[in-house]
Order: C-alpha cells, then sequence, then structure tokens
C-alpha cells in the first residue's frame, strides 16, 4: 500500500458514475436518507462537527459557511464550483467521472441544511463531456426519485479563471461578465439572485455523504486534526507517476512526491514543488517534510489550494516558470480593480524583463514591493494570490535571479 | 449605534454607516476615484483603502461597513505604500499631459499625486496605447486617460438610464466600449453627458468645450437652463465675458430640479449665445429693407407707430406675445405694459404651441 | 403638476404616461421615471401612439389612435367604476359630481373603447387596474394630451381618473403636466395670458381690477383679450393692427404657416424683440435686439411650480439689451415711465401684487427655489398641491364625452399626422439650430412612417418624401420605424426649411384653451 486512503474514490471504475442505482447499490443516497430525518440545524451541527473545511482552497469551515444562510429567506440556492481553472489541477473532473452521484447527494443535503429548493453547478467550460456527464447522472438521480423536489442545473463557463472565485462565478451564472464582487455581504446572505446562497467545491460537497452515512466522529478522525477527511490531489511536471491519489490530510508532501509519485523523473533532483496550483507557493526541498493539510502548509508559507502539485527538478529554470505564470496571471486579472489589473500587466512586464536578462536589481525590488501590495490590496483572490509564486521564487531562489540580471 | 477609533479618535455611528464615511466623520481625508454617493459601489479603485487591527490585508473603506470596536488607521505606511503603487500604476498607463489636458487643475489623479508626492512611475512599461477616435461631435473619450474607474459606465446606467456603455476585454487591455464597439453614435448613448459629469480625470472630456478654458480659468455662474421646463440647475463657465462651457452641480440644495444631471441640450447646446448670427443692433425697415440704428431711434420709432396704431383704431387693436422663454420678471413687465400703458388684455404666449 | 419632479423618481408605486415622449422632451424627468422603475420597481402604463423608449419598461403599453385619448380615459374609470377599485372615501369627503360621470363613462366599455382607440380591451382593463390598484399613482402628460381640439377635455378626464382613486393631494401622486419651455410656467404665472393678472386673478372681476388699477394707476380694460392663435386670425382679418412679439416665433410655432404669414403681412406695424432674426423677426418693421439667459437676472419658474434665480454671467452681445431694460423704455416712450433698476425691484412688485408669489424673495431662492403657492415669507412652499383641499373647496368631476378630432383621415388624405419634437433641437430651432454641435449631429427634419405604411408608398428608409395636408407640403427624408402606429405619420416642427407647421390644421382649436390640433391632421405622403 502507498498509504492512500480513499473515501470519495472507493469504487472509482467500479460504478457508472451517471447511474443512480450503481451508486445507491455501494451505499449511496444513504446520508441524504438520513438527512431527510434530521431538522435542517442537526445537518449543519453534523457538518459543523465533522471539522470539514471548504477544499477549493479557502479551507474555511463548511459547516460555518451554511449556519451563515438566513432560515427564513424564502429563496435559497446551492451552488457547486465546478470550474476548476488553477492549471494543474483536475480532482475535481476525477470525482466527477468517477463518483458524481456522491456531489449530487451532498448538494441535495445541502439544500435540506439551508432550506434551497434549487442547485446550480458551474462547469468549466473546457469540460464539456463532464457537462454531458453530469446531465445524465441528475436525470438518473431524477428517475431514481431520490432527489425528490430539489432540482439542480449544470451551468457552463466560457473559461475564465477569475470566475472560479465564488462571486464571479455567481455574476457569470447569472449571465453578467464575470468580475468578482465585493465581500461583505457574503453569498450566504446575498448570493445568486441577490438571495442567499451556497458555493462549495466539488469535493466539499462530495464528503458530505459520507460524513452523514458514517457519522462527524469518522469523518473527524481521519486525518490531521484540524483539517480532518481526505484530499484527492493531482500530480504534475517532472514526476514519474503523474496522475491522481487521494490520502488522508496528514500524509506528508514529501510522500506524496517519491512514494505517490514514484520520485522524480530520470532519478534527478528535486528542484522545487509548487502546491495548490499557479497561485501557490514554490517549495524549497528542505521543507517538503510537512503533511499536506491546509494549516501545516500554511506554516511553511504554502497553501494546499486545490491539490495540485506541481514538481520541478533540478534542471528547471525557475525564473522562466514565474515567467509563464505571471503571464498566465496577466491574461487571468479580470479588470475590475486596479492593484490586480495593472499590477500583473506590469508584473508580467517585468519579469519578461529579467528573463530576457535585461532586468536589474531595481526590478526585483519593484517586484517585491508591487507584490506586497497586491496581496494586502486586491479585490479578490486572484490578484491577491498571483504574486505569491513570484515572490516565493525570488524568496527562495533569489541566485536564480541574480544570475539572470545584467 | 456602534463605535469604533480611527486613527486614535473614537467615533460612534449608525450601524450600517460604511468605513469610509466613518473615516470621514472622524476627520479622515479618505482618498477615492470609483467611489460617488449617488452610484452603486465597485469598491475596485482601491485608493480608500485602511488598515484594520487584526486583518491580514488592507480594508476597502468604501465597501466595508463599520463594525463595533474596529481600530482603523486610515494613513499607515502599509495604506501609504498601496496608495502610492496605485498612483504608480495608473500613471503608467495615464497619458501624461497635463499641461494640455482640459481637466489640469480639476483631476483627481493629479491631485493625490501630488499628496503623495509621486511624481513617476516605477513601473512604466508599455506606453498607452488604447486611444480611439469616437466620431460624435459632443464626447471625447481619451483612453489614455481612463483609470478604469467606471464611474461613466454606472452613472450611464443608474442616472440617466441609457446603457450605452460597458467594460470589454479583461485585465489591462480592459476598456470601456459602446456594444459591439460601434460608437457612441451607433450606440444607445443619448448624449446627456452624465459620463463627463462624474469622470474623475480627463479622459471624458466635452468636445464642444475644449481648448475653451481650464475650470480654475473660468468664473462660475449658477442659473437655470434655457431649454425645456424642468427647470435644471447648471453652472455657466465664463472667461473673458464669454461663455465656454457648462457644469453640473449635483447638490440637491442647489440643484433641486436634476441633482446635476442634464440632457444633450443643457449640456452641449449653449453656444448659441455667442453665434455670429445674434443681433447686435436694433433694426428698422426701411424702403423694404431692415436696417441698423441708434437704440433712440428704434424705440422713439417703436413708441411713435404704436401710439398712431392706439389713437386710429383703439387699444384692442394691438396685441402682444410674451414669451415662455423670457423670465417671469419680464413676462410681468409685458402685460403690464400691454393692460397698464396699451390697455388691452390682448396678450398671450406660447405656452400651447 | 400638482406633485414634484422628485415624486416621480422616489415616492410614485405606478406612473402613467399619457401624450408624454418623456425621455425626449424632458430628458432629466424621463431619467428619473426610469430609475423609478429599475431600482424600485415602480410600474408604468404608457399611451402613445409612438413607441416611445419608455414603453420598453412599461407593464402596458398602449399604442391608441391619436384623438382618442377620452375614450381611453372614460374605459379606464368604466373599469375602476365597475370593478369597484375606486377610492369611495376621497370621492365622498373631497369630491363633487361623481354620480354624472359615472352615468356617462357607463357606455365606454373596453370593447367599445378597444374599437375606437386601435388597442385590446384587455390592455385597457390592465392598465385600468394597476393604476387603481396603486397607493400612489401619478399621472403625467404633456402636449400629446392638449394640442387637440378638445385638449381641455382630455385633461378634464386624466383630472376626473386622478379623482376616481384618490390620486392628488399625496405625495407620489397628481396629474402632472410636463411643462415644455424654460418659463411656459412662470408667463402663465406672470399673466401672460388675456384673461388674468399674474397669479391667474382673473380680468374680469372687477375686485382684482382695481387692486391692478390701485397698484399701476390707471384704468384698466375689463373684457379678457384674444388668445395667440384668436389674435393671428384677428389680424388677417384686419381687426389686430400692430403686434408686439417678445421671443416668439409664431412663424414656425404656429399652425398653418401659410395663414400666420399672411397674418403677419396684413400688420400695419410689427414688432419682434428677440435674439436672433427668425423666420418671424424677419417680416418685422422693428427688431429689438434682447439677450439670452446668461446674459440677464431674473427668475424661471419650472414645471413643478419652482420659482428659481436665474443670474447674468456675461454682459450682453454688442448693443443688444436685457428685455426687462428694452420694455421700461418702451414703456417710458408711451408715456408710462418704468425705471426699474433691476430684476429684484420688478420682482418685489410682482410678489406684492400675486399672492401665490408673496412669500418669495430673490434671497430666500439665493440657493433653492422654492415651489408656488408660497403666501408668506415664512411658508416653505408646497411640493403638493390640493393636499387637504382643492383651491375651490371640492373637487369637480367633470363629464367629459369623445368625440373625433376636427380632421379625420380620407380617401384623399388617408393618414394621422402628427407632431412633436425630438431629443436634440427644441421649439422652433432659434437656438439649437445655432448649435453647431447640436446641428451636425441633427441636421435635418425627418418624418416618421410604419414599415407597413412605407411599403403602401414605395418609401424606403431614407428616401425623399412629400408630406401634404390640406394646408400645404414639405420635402423631407423618410424613417421608417416600427415605433409609430400604422397609418399614423410624426414629424418634428424644429427645421424652418421642413416645417411642420406649414402643414398642420389651425381652424381647429379647442374652444376653451384655443390650443391648435398639432396631434392630428390629415396627411398624405408620397415619395419624390
Amino acid at each position: 500500500m502507498n498509504g492512500e486512503k480513499r473515501i470519495l474514490l472507493e469504487y472509482a471504475d467500479k460504478i457508472n458514475p451517471e447511474k443512480a442505482e450503481d451508486y445507491i447499490k455501494v451505499g449511496g443516497y444513504k446520508g441524504l436518507e438520513k438527512a431527510r430525518k434530521m431538522k435542517p440545524k442537526q445537518i449543519i451541527e453534523e457538518v459543523k462537527k465533522s471539522k470539514l473545511r471548504g477544499r477549493g482552497g479557502a479551507g474555511f469551515s463548511t459547516g460555518m459557511k451554511w449556519s451563515f444562510v438566513p432560515e427564513h429567506a424564502p429563496v435559497k440556492y446551492v451552488v457547486c464550483n465546478l470550474d476548476e481553472g488553477e492549471p494543474g489541477t483536475y480532482k475535481d473532473r476525477i470525482i466527477c467521472e468517477k463518483n458524481a452521484q456522491a456531489l449530487l447527494e451532498g448538494m441535495a443535503i445541502c439544500a435540506l441544511a439551508i432550506g434551497a429548493k434549487k442547485g446550480y453547478i458551474y462547469c468549466r467550460g473546457e469540460y464539456p463531456h463532464i457537462v454531458r456527464l453530469l446531465n445524465n447522472a441528475i436525470e438518473s438521480a431524477k428517475k431514481a426519485g431520490v432527489l425528490e423536489d430539489f432540482d439542480i442545473e449544470v451551468r457552463m463557463g466560457a473559461g475564465a479563471y477569475v470566475c472560479g472565485e465564488e462571486t464571479a462565478l455567481i455574476e457569470s451564472i447569472e449571465g453578467k461578465r464575470g468580475e468578482p464582487r465585493f465581500k461583505p455581504p457574503f453569498p450566504g446572505v446575498e448570493g445568486l439572485w441577490g438571495v442567499p446562497t451556497v458555493v462549495n467545491n466539488v469535493e466539499t460537497f462530495a464528503c458530505i455523504p459520507y460524513i452523514l452515512t458514517h457519522g462527524a466522529e469518522w469523518f473527524a478522525s481521519i486525518g490531521a486534526p484540524d483539517y480532518p477527511g481526505t484530499k484527492v490531489l493531482t500530480l504534475t511536471g517532472d514526476i514519474n507517476n503523474p496522475t491522481y491519489f487521494e490520502v488522508p490530510t496528514d500524509y506528508l508532501l514529501s510522500d506524496v512526491i517519491y512514494k505517490l509519485g514514484g520520485g522524480i523523473k530520470g532519478g534527478r533532483k528535486l528542484k522545487a514543488v509548487q502546491v495548490g496550483g499557479s497561485s501557490g507557493a514554490f517549495i524549497p526541498p528542505e521543507n517538503i517534510h510537512t503533511s499536506i493539510d491546509f494549516d501545516s502548509m500554511s506554516r511553511i508559507g504554502a497553501s494546499l489550494g486545490s491539490g495540485a502539485v506541481f514538481v520541478l527538478d533540478e534542471t528547471r529554470d525557475i525564473v522562466d516558470v514565474a515567467t509563464r505564470i505571471a503571464k498566465f496571471f496577466e491574461h487571468e486579472s479580470c479588470g475590475k480593480c486596479n492593484p490586480c489589473r495593472e499590477g500583473t500587466f506590469r508584473m508580467y512586464e517585468m519579469m519578461q524583463r529579467i528573463n530576457a536578462g535585461r532586468g536589474s536589481e531595481e526590478d526585483l525590488e519593484n517586484i517585491l514591493v508591487l507584490s506586497r501590495v497586491m496581496q494586502k490590496a486586491s479585490l479578490c483572490g486572484l490578484g491577491q494570490a498571483a504574486p505569491i509564486p513570484i515572490e516565493t521564487t525570488i524568496k527562495h531562489f533569489r541566485e536564480d535571479y541574480m544570475r539572470k540580471l545584467m | 449605534m456602534i463605535t469604533l477609533t480611527i486613527d486614535g479618535k473614537r467615533v460612534t455611528v449608525p450601524k450600517g454607516t460604511s468605513l469610509l464615511d466613518a473615516c470621514r466623520i472622524a476627520g479622515a481625508d479618505i482618498p477615492t476615484l470609483c467611489h460617488d454617493p449617488e452610484l452603486s459601489l465597485a469598491g475596485s479603485c482601491r485608493m480608500c483603502v485602511v488598515e484594520v487591527a487584526g486583518r491580514r490585508n488592507l480594508i476597502a473603506s468604501c465597501v466595508t461597513p463599520a463594525e463595533e470596536g474596529m481600530q482603523v488607521e486610515t494613513e499607515s505606511e502599509a495604506v501609504i505604500e498601496a496608495r502610492r503603487i496605485i498612483l504608480e500604476l495608473l500613471l503608467a498607463r495615464h497619458k501624461l499631459e497635463c499641461h494640455v489636458c482640459e481637466r489640469d487643475g480639476d483631476c483627481k489623479l493629479q491631485d493625490y499625486c501630488y499628496r503623495y508626492g509621486v511624481k513617476d512611475s516605477r513601473f512604466k512599461g508599455e506606453e498607452p496605447h488604447f486611444y480611439k477616435e469616437d466620431p460624435n461631435p459632443f464626447i471625447e473619450r481619451d483612453y489614455d486617460k481612463c483609470i478604469m474607474c467606471t464611474k461613466c459606465i454606472r452613472a450611464c446606467a443608474e442616472i440617466t438610464g441609457a446603457f450605452a456603455i460597458n467594460l470589454k476585454n479583461r485585465g489591462h487591455n480592459a476598456v470601456i466600449s459602446t456594444a459591439f464597439d460601434l460608437g457612441l453614435k451607433d450606440s444607445t448613448c443619448v448624449f446627456c453627458g452624465q459620463c463627463i459629469m462624474v469622470c474623475p480625470v480627463g479622459s471624458l472630456v466635452s468636445k464642444v468645450e475644449k481648448g475653451r478654458g481650464r475650470t480654475y480659468q473660468t468664473e462660475k455662474v449658477r442659473t437655470v437652463c434655457t431649454y425645456c421646463g424642468t427647470g435644471c440647475t447648471l453652472e455657466l463657465k465664463v472667461l473673458n465675458d464669454r461663455v465656454v462651457g457648462v457644469n453640473s452641480i449635483r447638490d440637491e440644495k442647489l440643484s433641486p430640479a436634476n441633482r446635476g444631471a442634464l440632457c444633450v441640450k443643457g449640456r452641449f447646446g449653449w453656444d448659441f449665445i455667442d453665434s455670429p448670427e445674434r443681433l447686435k443692433e436694433p433694426l428698422v425697415r426701411k424702403n423694404g429693407e431692415l436696417m441698423p440704428v441708434s437704440w433712440e431711434e428704434a424705440l422713439d420709432y417703436t413708441a411713435k407707430r404704436l401710439k398712431e396704431v392706439k389713437e386710429k383704431w383703439g387699444s384692442d387693436s394691438i396685441a402682444v406675445f410674451t414669451s415662455a422663454r423670457t423670465t417671469n420678471e419680464e413676462n410681468y413687465l409685458l402685460q403690464k405694459l400691454a393692460r397698464a400703458v396699451i390697455g388691452t388684455n390682448n396678450i398671450d404666449h406660447c405656452a400651447r404651441l | 403638476m400638482t406633485n414634484s419632479i422628485k415624486d416621480l423618481e422616489e415616492e410614485a408605486e405606478v406612473i402613467f404616461l399619457i401624450g408624454t415622449n418623456t425621455t425626449e422632451n424632458h430628458p432629466v424627468i424621463g431619467y428619473k421615471i426610469r430609475q423609478n422603475v429599475l431600482k424600485r420597481g415602480a410600474k408604468l402604463i404608457v399611451a402613445d401612439p409612438r413607441r416611445i423608449e419608455l414603453a420598453d419598461l412599461a407593464e402596458v403599453y398602449l399604442p391608441f389612435k391619436p384623438g382618442t385619448d377620452i375614450m381611453l380615459i372614460n374605459a379606464m374609470m368604466h373599469v375602476i367604476i365597475k370593478e369597484n377599485l375606486l377610492d369611495k372615501e376621497f370621492i365622498e369627503k373631497r369630491t363633487e359630481g361623481f354620480e354624472e360621470v359615472k352615468e356617462i363613462v357607463e357606455k365606454y366599455t373596453p370593447e367599445l373603447a378597444a374599437r375606437i382607440c386601435g388597442v385590446p380591451a384587455e390592455d385597457i382593463v390592465k392598465a385600468a387596474r394597476i393604476y387603481a390598484e396603486a397607493d400612489k399613482a401619478a399621472i403625467c402628460y404633456a402636449m400629446g394630451v392638449t394640442q387637440h381640439s378638445k385638449g381641455t377635455d382630455n385633461v378634464k378626464a386624466i383630472c376626473n381618473l386622478a379623482m376616481l382613486t384618490g390620486n392628488i393631494g399625496k405625495p407620489g401622486s397628481g396629474v402632472n403636466p410636463l411643462r415644455g419651455q424654460n418659463n411656459v410656467q412662470g408667463a402663465c404665472d406672470m399673466g401672460g395670458l388675456p384673461d388674468v393678472y399674474p397669479g391667474y386673478q382673473k380680468v374680469e372681476i372687477e375686485e382684482n381690477r382695481s387692486k391692478f388699477e390701485k397698484a399701476w394707476g390707471v384704468k384698466l380694460p375689463d373684457r379678457k383679450g384674444l388668445t395667440l392663435t384668436e389674435a393671428i386670425n384677428a389680424a388677417l382679418e384686419g381687426k389686430i393692427k400692430a403686434l408686439y412679439i417678445m421671443g416668439e416665433n409664431p412663424m414656425l410655432s404656429d399652425p398653418d404657416s401659410h395663414h400666420v404669414e399672411e397674418a403677419l403681412d396684413n400688420l400695419e406695424f410689427l414688432v419682434v424683440q428677440d435674439i436672433f432674426l427668425t423666420e418671424t423677426a424677419a417680416k418685422a418693421d422693428v427688431v429689438l435686439p434682447g439677450v439670452s439667459f446668461a446674459e440677464k437676472d431674473g427668475t424661471f419658474t419650472n414645471t413643478e411650480r419652482r420659482v428659481q434665480r436665474v443670474r447674468k454671467a456675461v454682459n450682453p452681445r454688442g448693443n443688444a439689451k436685457p428685455d426687462w431694460q428694452i420694455l421700461c423704455e418702451v414703456a417710458t416712450r408711451l408715456g408710462y415711465p418704468m425705471s426699474y433698476q433691476s430684476p429684484e425691484e420688478i420682482f418685489e412688485e410682482i410678489r406684492s401684487l400675486t399672492p401665490s408669489y408673496a412669500g418669495i424673495t430673490y434671497k430666500r431662492i439665493e440657493e433653492t427655489g422654492i415651489q408656488w403657492p408660497c403666501p408668506d415669507t415664512d411658508h416653505p412652499g408646497t411640493p403638493i398641491l390640493h393636499k387637504e383641499k382643492f383651491v375651490r373647496g371640492r373637487g369637480k368631476f367633470h363629464p367629459v364625452e369623445y368625440r373625433e378630432a376636427a380632421e379625420m383621415p380620407d380617401d384623399e388624405y388617408p393618414l394621422i399626422l402628427t407632431t412633436g419634437r425630438n431629443l436634440y433641437h427644441y421649439h422652433t430651432g432659434t437656438m439649437t439650430r445655432r448649435v453647431a454641435a447640436i446641428d451636425q449631429h441633427k441636421p435635418h427634419n425627418e418624418v416618421e412612417i410604419h414599415p407597413r405604411t412605407a411599403q403602401l408608398y414605395g418609401i424606403k428608409d431614407g428616401d425623399m418624401v412629400r408630406l401634404s395636408t390640406r394646408r400645404g407640403s414639405i420635402k423631407l427624408k423618410a424613417r421608417i420605424t416600427e415605433n409609430i402606429k400604422e397609418g399614423v405619420v410624426f414629424t418634428t416642427f424644429h427645421f424652418g426649411e421642413a416645417a411642420a407647421n406649414h402643414l398642420t390644421n389651425a381652424s381647429a382649436l379647442d374652444p376653451v384653451a384655443k390650443i391648435p390640433e398639432f396631434k392630428v391632421a390629415a396627411a398624405r405622403i408620397e415619395k419624390i
């Protein structure tokens, strides 16, 4: 055994994710059945007790999030974030491909808990086959009668990274330009079409049925005590075994690379690893003996984020990689707030200069100042996180930069 | 009511007050570019950020409600650094031609750069490159001065309701555009110029006013529009005894009918005042042609002829048309003239036309 | 307006627009109505033969045939009475004459109105319900209602509708004529009318007359005078020999320009005081150069009865003089010395003789204008009229019957011509045609035609056409648009070179207000 623990993916490739009956056969929709016998508050209490935290990247307590929804609002929505725009991340796709019914069940349980009758799944535009899969899965669940009066609609994104941000996603569902809203008000109070809305990631929702079925204590006992459960990770880069895994959250990053990943390609040395997608920090080899859970990652100045693990070997030009990432954010900034719109653009300009050997030490200093301001003053997570990969590469690999300066 | 501490000063404000308003109540001067009390909140310029104890990030005060017990610093080191950097980022995309800009001396970007000592931008790279001519006779939009505050978009939608403009493209390449980029003439624009009214910099200017005088050079005279009956307050800008432009006044007390909103006629329709066709001398018909004469001659002749008609045919053979475009005082005088001087009630005006 | 402009933005829950193309003719009021709909969810009812912009936001749009206003409104009242949506308490306590109106509207069924007005009966019912069921419903109208041979009756019908539902004397309600000219309200207030002194004090009431005789120190005529349209007719008949015109351009603004021209030619003496050599001034014996609003002090009174200060910004151009000074000079030369030193001095005299203006002073309106009536200097002004009671005590219902317009389409002139303004130009274009930017943007007159009507005459968008009535014809460009009812054509009167008033009917006047029927004339159109 490589130490994987499969909960969400236990029946991967053993059941047809489109078919509700297949899922029911392996114990599916038991959680929903249980939830129907509970009061909404009890469901939320159970989720709180499980200590489940959002799997989209922010790591906020799911039960808390649900509890913010005002009880008496006449209309509420459940929204699933399947935008999955972080480069190198494909765990939500995998969860849908292997266990879509768990997502539907999780959303239905959430709907019971907050009193919603309608759910939306916002699917990444590059996943048309997932849209088909989900529509079939919904159809099948409806036929099986398990969703009762809860309706789920799949909406498709158009490729904007920012629409993974929950408020931009809401704007996009409403048919508007994908731009984040300022918070407060949070979606729990004023979300889709101006009414209370819970937005959770696919993986978060998919955990819910198992919590209800097996109990909060069971879930809370798995993995890291403050970020319990499992996490689906996706490995990319210079790694022998670039695929997905589901591990308990106290799994070590070094084990992800060397056990699950089978080590660096060609037996080369590790240069750095980036966790959480393009907006994640770069981690130098000396810090990889850390548990992958949210808090442990924070302690080394990184974030678990979406759970993408991007491995670079010693031959890679880290400045070049960082420049490409800067280009990505320059391209994906929506343009709403000044620090991000102009910051990502100028950041890329400076990075290009440095990468091409035309940069100066002053550029490097300017990048660090800009990076600080973007993180502190940008409107949404995109602008706040965009400079992190640049900043962390300068911090850990300054000599690589110095070599490229004029 | 809630109490919070701003720059060491305790202030008590009603629940629901924005942090921006609370700061201002506390006497802090918070810079803003995208905030407008009459428009929906954008929270996008980030100039109004302040530091709140216990918060990891800086807080945009315009979109954040004041909370009980908040400890706020409005000019901390981090706040000043953020504002400077934001200004430098804006300067890097802003065509710096203050010496020929209509809004020189009346520009928020200029004011804030002055305030924070921002002489130049460390982020200069690709120059401003968005310029595109919009062929219409009223509104000029210089994209290379645009700071993307989006107030024009919101004013267009939320004051006028024309919905003529919105954002196109993303990131640094985002620009304000009409549908299908067709230009204002082929959009739903009604050329009210509310966009010019709210623009904090020189990106939107009146083509009619261009080059005729800057705000600080002109004297402003508050008056009422001369067109329809709405009674919009406006301010005439005067330079060297000529009207060179029109300003809005957004204070409801001074501008009760319109709160600064105007239409195309009010904002752009003032240059008839100095039309070369204006009548500048009295004219009297001589040998079938209208000839310029002195006031004495014209007035004497008028009085003489009116007297003759009155004597010959009686007071009621004269009629007087007063004017829905002249002042109350003049209307009063002319009806008095008809009734008390000529001796007829044959007075009317075009109220019905 | 019985109410204030602000009410339309912030108070009214329903706004019934009839005969007002608000966004073009009163743009700023149009913005406010639109924002009320967008931000506060106010409901709009739009009745207009043209699909005006605000029709897009309307709950009900009634594209009714020009001249059928009374039919439409009486039918709405029919529905309100039948469905018991009326305000019984208001009718009982505040009004009189309801029974007569009730009797008359009995026969105005929505089905009958549907046939005459050319709109679906269910839309009339829907409009009636929306209007009657609202707590605060305002009616706005403009020249689309008044410029008819029965304009006065149209207004009475509107007042009946408002009283029937108690929509008078409270915020967000009222009967709100939107007045088309900067100081048309003031010109009326100041007694620029043949039957009243300032403040609507009737000239034929002796008490009023002696008050003014005492104030002005002369004997005053005791019979009311001629209206503008009557005076033009009288000039043609040789009864009016001399005409003094200040700031008016009847050659373009009055119906049937040929008729006006003949009348002016028939005068012994014509003096015109204006800022440009208008079509009318060109015919004068004496032209006195007055000044624009920017060159003088004074006051204008807006459509919500707000008296506001006009301030001098620049000196008179050339040797022109402020109009008040010219009038003083003329009066003095006619043997009645006038020596006012300033408009403020004139205003002081106005308020001493005009009870509704008595409390207004230049000092009080330095910042914010005051809405009359304002009887004394402690009075804050009156944003809403008829709050506790009507001026006459009880509000009177005036039963009015539908009659056809004076000139209906026939075989020779099969279309209905209706006239008005557009957003860019103002009235006879004296000012706006001389604003370079505006004239560049809208240099030509156009006639709006429905595509099916256009097809009937083989007219395409942009074609030059000849538009004719019994009075004459003009050449102008055709604009094909679905925003106008089939069989109706629309054009503006801003353009001297293609003047709508060559075509309009001067013989059809409202019997009371003497307002011409600008909104209905039989016409024909052909491609040239």
